[in-house]
């Protein structure tokens, strides 16, 4: 077993680093005050060609390995979680389409997808389904052709400023997945604002009335819309919130660092105080736990090891509840400073738990770990 | 063929923890499976045999049961291979 990353990841991963310093750390306080992020940040990762770092080359993405895609994942997360949130779903969708779409959406979607000119959001939770997907009643009806949606999506990241969505519905009864356009009759966008965390995702509530769809845009085949697009489509959202989870720790823990080596009480330096030295302790010893689970998750990813599920599921868990934890745990070490907008710590505690949440709540995680075949649970004790 | 069957029946009795299960039950009908097998199921047969899922192969017909997993198996691998293997040629 080789622990190092190769000298493309480690040229990769500075890039990234490059960037989230430059254009994204200096602006997260802003963009997350005002709940949003500039068109202009978006055309700058655009630009990077980071919305296609997952999408095969011959479709104008990078083909990047999931090594590569995670440590995106974690640098953007560690500079602003809303952004991370926004390539993610751009990635769930192009996963989605390029899993189980046909040639003809490969070819119409991936490539403006890859180069950012296409924003797609995911729309699978509605206000009465969010840790059950079966439960969702956004219906689908045939009619000559096409499909007529009807119903309600909540809770859609990116949906401010998405060109189009995947939507979750059933017709005749069966799940299916439609690409739907920001601009198609009777579909209704409306601003979910005012949230705890990752507060500049641009959020949304979609309403679809009598809102008709080609019939070429159903992705994969009814019946599998949630078994195999959505379920694959969350699978990957899983493992880049995963990484996502571990950039916040890692921005939790430089900051909780960087202030326990400057300030001075009792006439130490806080890091020389016994349990603010423990909280640093246990704080990189987990961050490091959760970006080696990660890692696990995307060597088994790489080569299509069906135990790469739960090694998501588990690096997951372990990263949000991580990174929930270092968050909390700068916010203490800052003391009033970080209860106040000085600081992004409380900006990192908000986002944080966050994460808990989105893709699978904590206890979804929980769970789900041990459900599995025995051998495979066995196995995880070894 | 019998070796495909075999693989795949011992994937599916792990999952739903029972030997009693024939080819041609229905592997979703008892209920035993986390809703995230069928994404399982999926990843298993390409990674034990190679193979690549794709829209064309999303039937119900295919998944549902250990001999229409096998025949999928099977087909795509006969299509996948070169001629001169089919013809068993050298």
């Amino acid at each position: 077993m080789d622990l190092q990353l190769t000298h493309q990841h480690e040229a990769d991963r500075a890039e990234f680093r490059d960037f989230v310093d430059r254009e994204i750390v200096p602006h997260a306080d802003r963009f997350d005050l005002e709940e949003r992020i500039p068109r202009d940040t978006i055309d700058h990762v655009a630009a990077r060609g980071y919305f296609g770092v997952s999408i095969p080359r011959e479709y104008g993405g990078r083909g990047s390995d999931m090594i590569t895609y995670g440590l995106l994942h974690e640098e953007i997360g560690r500079g602003c979680s809303s952004l991370r949130s926004i390539i993610t779903v751009q990635g769930m969708v192009a996963h989605a389409i390029g899993r189980w779409g046909v040639p003809a959406q490969h070819d119409a979607w991936l490539p403006p997808m890859a180069a950012g000119r296409r924003l797609v959001a995911f729309a699978l939770s509605e206000p009465e389904a969010g840790s059950d997907p079966q439960a969702i009643a956004c219906a689908a009806t045939r009619r000559r052709g096409e499909y007529v949606l009807n119903g309600r999506k909540k809770w859609i990241t990116g949906g401010q400023i998405a060109d189009a969505f995947l939507v979750i519905a059933r017709a005749e009864g069966k799940p299916g997945a439609w690409l739907v356009d920001r601009d198609a009759p009777g579909l209704t966008i409306s601003p979910i604002r005012g949230l705890l965390g990752v507060r500049a995702s641009m959020l949304s509530e979609l309403t679809f009335s009598d809102c008709r769809v080609p019939g070429e845009r159903l992705v994969g085949r009814l019946g599998f819309g949630l078994s195999h697009v959505a379920f694959s489509s969350l699978d990957h959202g899983r493992y880049c919130v995963a990484w996502g989870a571990v950039g916040i720790g890692q921005a939790a823990l430089r900051a909780s660092l960087d202030y326990a080596g400057t300030r001075r009480q009792h006439g130490v330096y806080l890091k020389d105080h016994q349990l603010i030295r423990r909280m640093l302790s246990d704080g990189l010893t987990n961050l490091a736990a959760a970006r080696l689970l990660c890692y696990q998750a995307a060597c088994r990813r790489d080569a299509g090891d069906p135990r790469a599920v739960i090694d998501t599921f588990m690096a997951k868990y372990f990263a949000s509840t991580m990174a929930r934890r270092a968050a909390d745990d700068c916010v203490q070490i800052h003391g009033a400073s970080g209860c106040s907008g000085d600081y992004p710590a409380q900006r990192y505690l908000r986002d944080a738990k966050i994460m808990e949440i989105i893709e699978g709540t904590t206890q979804l995680q929980q769970l789900t770990i041990a459900q599995g075949p025995y051998e495979d649970v066995y196995e995880k004790v070894h | 063929m019998d070796t495909i069957r075999t693989a795949i029946r011992n994937f599916v009795a792990r999952a739903i923890r029972t030997d009693l299960l024939s080819d041609t039950d229905d592997i979703f009908a008892r209920g035993h499976v986390t809703s995230l097998f069928a994404m399982q199921l999926v990843m298993f047969v390409e990674h034990e045999f190679g193979i690549t899922v794709e829209n064309d192969d999303l039937d119900i017909a295919n998944f549902s049961t250990i001999a229409g997993l096998a025949n999928l198996v099977t087909r795509k691998r006969t299509v996948g291979l070169p001629e001169s293997v089919l013809e068993g040629r050298p």
